[in-house]
C-alpha cells in the first residue's frame, strides 16, 4: 500500500522552489516599488498585499484539506489523508500570518492591536478549530481512527471557514471587506482596489498559490516517506 | 432445558429481490409471512423510527433509574452560576448585562458534561457495539443519542432557568427567549453528539470534547447570545429574527454533516 | 455459509490477521482454538462486522462484507468478551430493547421463551447492574439468540462460567445446532471446544494453521499438534 504512493520527483521540487523565489522577489518589487502609495493609511498599506493573500490561501488549503478528507472517508487511501494534514499544516501557518499581519495593521490604522469585530472573532475561531485538529490526531491511538477522525473533523470544521468569510457581509464590521459585501449597508469601512494596485495584488496572490502548491509537495513528499520508513520497520524490526 | 414454545425459526426467509442471497435454513412454516413482513419492514421508514425511539426509551429508562446525568448536570450548572455570580460581583441591578450570556455558558458547560457522560457509558461497557451490531442505519443510534441528549439537557434547563430568574429576580421566561433556548440546544446536542462520539475514542476524553467542540460552538454562543438580549431587551421580532435564523441554519448544516458522517465515526 | 479467503487485519502496520482461509458450511459447528493474540477476537469481529477487514474476501450467507455488512446483521447472533448488556435496566427490559432494534417479532412471547432457556425468568426484574458474571453471560446468550439467527459467533463464551451454567450453554449449543444453526466459536478450551464441534481449526499467528473435520480428530493428538503449532510462535 505504502509503495503505491505518489512522490513529487525531486526535481519537480527544486523547479518549484526556484519558482517560488523568483516570484517572492518580483512580488516584492511590486508591492513596494510600483504599486501606489494608498491614500488615508499610508505605507503600512502594503501588508494588505500579504495578509489577504495569505487569507485565501489559507482558506484554499483547508479547502483542499476537506476534499481530501472527504476522498479519504470514501476511498480508504492513505495518500489522501497525508495531503489533508499536510495542507491543514499548512493553512494553519498561513492563518497565522493572516492573525498577526492583520494585528500590525490594526495598530496604526485603528489605533489597537486587536478588537474582536465579527471578523476578527470567526478567524480566531477558525484558528482554534484547526488547531485543534493537531490535538484530535494526537490523542487517537488506532492509525485508521485516527485518519477517518481528522477527516471528518477538516469537513465539520471547515463550517469556521465559511463562516470567517461570509461573516463581513451580514454582520456589520470595521474590517473591511473587499470584493464581496463592499455594496453591503452594514459595512462601513469598504477598500474598493485601485487601479495602480491591481497588478502587485494578483501577482501577490499568485505568488502564494505557487508557495503553497510548493509547501504542499514537500510537506506531503515528507509524510509518504515516513510511512515507507515506519513500513520498512514493521517488516524487517518485527518477528 | 425445554426447548421455546414460540419458535420463529431463523430469522427471515430470503426476499427473492436481494442480491446474491444465500439459501436459507429450513424455517418452520408458522408466521412465515410475518417473517417476510418483518424482513421486508427493516429497510422501511418505521423501522427506522422504531429504532430512533428504542434507543431514546433506553436512554430514558436508564436515566430515571441512576438519574446520573442529570443530577451531574444540574449541580454542575448551579456550581458555575454561582462561581460566576462571585467572581462578577453581580448585584441584582447588574445581571440585565451580562444575563444572556451566563445562560448559554452554563448550558453550554452542563451539556458538556452530559455528552461526555453520555457516551462514555455507552463505550465503557462495550454497549457502543451492541448498537452497531443491530441491523439499523448508523444514523438512527446517532439521532437515538442526540434526541436523548437533547430531552437530559432540556430536563436541566426546565430546572436550571426558573432558578436563575428566581435567585437573580430576572425575567427569563418569554416565548422568544423559549424558542431561542430550544434552536440552541438543538445545535448543541446535534453537534455536541458527533464530537463526543469521537472524543469519547481518544486518549484524554475530558479534554478533547471541550477543544474540539467550543470552537464550533461560539458561532452559535454568538447568535444566541445576541438573539436572547434582543429579547430579553424587549425589542421587536423583526430586529433579532436574523440570528435566531442564523442558528437555525447552522444547526440543520451541522445535523446533516453528522449525519453523513456518523457512519465513519463509530466504525472501526 | 461463511467463506473467508486471504482474509487480512492490520492495525495501522502491525498485521493480525496474515492472508487467513475458512469456510464453514450451513449448519456446522467450527471451533477455532488459538493462543491469546493469535487474532481470534479479530477474526471474530470482522465475522460480526464491527470491523473492517483489510484485505481478502468475507462472505456470510451469500453477504459480501464490509460492502453488505448491513444486510447481514440481520443473521448474526453475536456473544463477545463484553457481555453489552446495559446495567441500568432490568433483564427484559435489555432484551426488549434489542429485539426492538433487531425487530423481533411477538417480542413479549419471544423475551419470555429466551429468558427460560437461559434460566433467568426468576430474574428478569432485576437491574442488570445486579448480576453475576455467569447470569451476564447467560442474559448475553438470551440476547444473541433473541431474534433467532441462522449464524451464531461466540468469542469465548465459557470463560467465567461456572459448572451449571457451562451445562446449561453446552445445551443451548446442541439445541441450535439441531434446529440448523451454523456455529463458529473461538476458545482456548481443547477439550471443550472438541466436544461440540463439527470441525476444528487452530489459528495462530494470524493464520490457520490446521483444519479438519471433528471425526478426523483424536483428541490426544489434537493436544500435541496444538502445542506443537502454537510453540512455534
Amino acid at each position: 500500500m505504502v509503495e503505491e504512493m505518489k512522490l513529487a520527483s525531486p526535481r519537480t521540487l527544486r523547479i518549484l522552489g526556484g519558482l517560488s523565489a523568483v516570484m517572492v522577489v518580483i512580488a516584492l518589487v511590486l508591492v513596494f516599488l510600483v504599486a501606489p502609495q494608498e491614500r488615508t493609511m499610508g505605507e503600512v498599506q502594503r501588508i494588505f498585499y500579504f495578509h489577504v493573500g495569505a487569507a485565501w490561501i489559507g482558506a484554499l488549503a483547508f479547502l483542499v484539506a476537506l476534499v481530501t478528507g472527504t476522498l479519504y472517508l470514501r476511498s480508504g487511501k492513505t495518500q489522501y489523508d497525508l495531503i489533508s494534514l499536510s495542507s491543514v499544516e499548512i493553512g494553519l501557518v498561513f492563518i497565522t500570518m493572516v492573525l498577526i499581519t492583520g494585528s500590525i495593521w490594526a495598530r496604526p490604522a485603528w489605533n489597537t492591536w486587536w478588537v474582536w469585530t465579527p471578523r476578527l472573532t470567526t478567524a480566531t475561531i477558525m484558528w482554534l478549530v484547526y488547531l485543534a485538529y493537531f490535538m484530535l490526531r494526537g490523542a487517537v491511538e488506532d492509525p485508521n481512527r485516527r485518519r477517518r477522525y481528522a477527516a471528518v473533523y477538516s469537513i465539520v470544521g471547515f463550517a469556521s471557514v465559511i463562516l470567517t468569510f461570509i461573516s463581513t457581509s451580514i454582520l456589520a464590521d470595521t474590517h473591511p471587506a473587499l470584493f464581496f459585501g463592499a455594496n453591503s449597508p452594514q459595512t462601513k469601512g469598504d477598500a474598493p482596489l485601485a487601479p495602480g494596485m491591481r497588478p502587485a495584488f494578483f501577482f501577490s496572490l499568485l505568488t502564494f498559490t505557487v508557495l503553497y502548491i510548493t509547501f504542499l509537495l514537500y510537506r506531503v513528499r515528507l509524510e509518504v516517506l515516513r510511512e515507507h520508513v515506519e513500513a520498512l520497520k514493521a517488516r524487517f524490526l518485527t518477528p | 432445558m425445554p426447548d421455546p414454545q414460540v419458535n420463529t425459526g431463523p430469522a427471515g426467509p430470503i426476499i427473492d429481490a436481494l442480491p446474491q442471497a444465500a439459501e436459507a435454513p429450513e424455517t418452520e412454516a408458522s408466521g412465515a409471512v410475518g417473517q417476510r413482513l418483518a424482513e421486508w419492514a427493516r429497510y422501511s421508514l418505521v423501522a427506522y423510527i422504531r429504532a430512533v425511539a428504542a434507543v431514546v426509551w433506553k436512554d430514558l429508562v436508564a436515566e430515571l433509574r441512576s438519574k446520573e446525568l442529570i443530577t451531574a448536570m444540574l449541580i454542575f450548572a448551579i456550581l458555575v452560576i454561582l462561581s460566576f455570580n462571585f467572581a462578577l460581583e453581580l448585584r441584582l441591578d447588574r445581571v440585565g448585562l451580562v444575563a444572556a450570556g451566563l445562560v448559554w455558558v452554563t448550558i453550554i458547560f452542563a451539556g458538556m458534561l452530559g455528552l461526555d457522560r453520555s457516551l462514555a457509558m455507552e463505550k465503557d461497557r462495550g454497549c457502543l457495539d451492541g448498537l452497531l451490531l443491530c441491523p439499523v442505519d448508523r444514523s438512527a443510534i446517532y439521532f437515538g443519542k442526540m434526541i436523548g441528549n437533547l430531552l437530559f439537557i432540556s430536563v436541566v434547563e426546565a430546572i436550571f432557568l426558573p432558578l436563575f430568574s428566581i435567585l437573580f429576580n430576572y425575567p427569563l421566561l418569554s416565548p422568544g427567549i423559549l424558542l431561542i433556548i430550544v434552536v440552541g440546544t438543538v445545535g448543541l446536542a446535534g453537534i455536541g453528539t458527533l464530537i463526543s462520539t469521537m472524543a469519547v475514542h481518544t486518549r484524554a476524553r475530558e479534554v478533547m470534547l471541550p477543544v474540539m467542540l467550543l470552537p464550533l460552538l461560539i458561532p452559535f454562543i454568538l447568535a444566541a447570545v445576541k438573539a436572547t438580549r434582543g429579547a430579553l431587551d424587549g425589542l421587536p421580532w423583526g430586529e433579532f429574527q436574523g440570528w435566531v435564523q442564523l442558528m437555525l441554519a447552522y444547526d440543520m448544516i451541522l445535523l446533516a454533516v453528522a449525519y453523513m458522517t456518523f457512519d465513519y465515526v463509530v466504525e472501526e | 455459509m461463511i467463506e473467508v479467503q486471504g482474509l487480512v487485519k492490520t492495525f495501522g502496520l502491525k498485521p493480525v490477521l496474515r492472508g487467513l482461509d475458512l469456510e464453514v458450511p450451513a449448519g456446522a459447528f467450527l471451533t477455532v482454538v488459538g493462543p491469546n493474540g493469535a487474532g481470534k477476537t479479530t477474526l471474530l469481529r470482522i465475522l460480526a462486522t464491527l470491523s473492517r477487514p483489510s484485505g481478502g474476501r468475507v462472505r456470510i450467507a451469500g453477504y459480501e462484507l464490509p460492502g453488505q455488512a448491513d444486510l447481514v446483521r440481520q443473521w448474526l447472533g453475536v456473544l463477545s468478551h463484553q457481555p453489552l448488556l446495559y446495567g441500568d435496566l432490568t433483564a427484559e427490559e435489555n432484551l426488549r430493547f434489542f429485539g426492538r432494534m433487531y425487530g423481533v417479532p411477538r417480542l413479549e412471547a419471544r423475551i419470555d421463551a429466551t429468558l427460560q432457556q437461559v434460566g433467568l425468568s426468576a430474574r428478569r426484574r432485576d437491574l442488570v447492574r445486579t448480576f453475576s458474571r455467569g447470569m451476564w453471560q447467560r442474559l448475553s446468550i438470551a440476547r444473541a439468540l433473541l431474534h433467532d439467527p441462522p449464524v451464531l459467533l461466540l468469542d469465548e463464551p465459557y470463560t467465567g462460567l461456572d459448572p451449571d451454567a457451562s451445562a446449561m450453554l453446552d445445551e443451548l449449543l446442541r439445541n441450535a445446532v439441531g434446529q440448523g444453526r451454523t456455529v463458529l466459536m473461538t476458545t482456548h478450551d481443547l477439550s471443550r471446544g472438541l466436544m461440540l464441534a463439527d470441525y476444528v481449526a487452530i489459528l495462530a499467528r494470524g493464520k490457520i494453521a490446521y483444519i479438519a473435520p471433528r471425526s478426523e480428530v483424536d483428541a490426544e493428538q489434537f493436544g500435541q499438534l496444538y502445542a506443537q503449532v502454537t510453540s512455534r510462535s
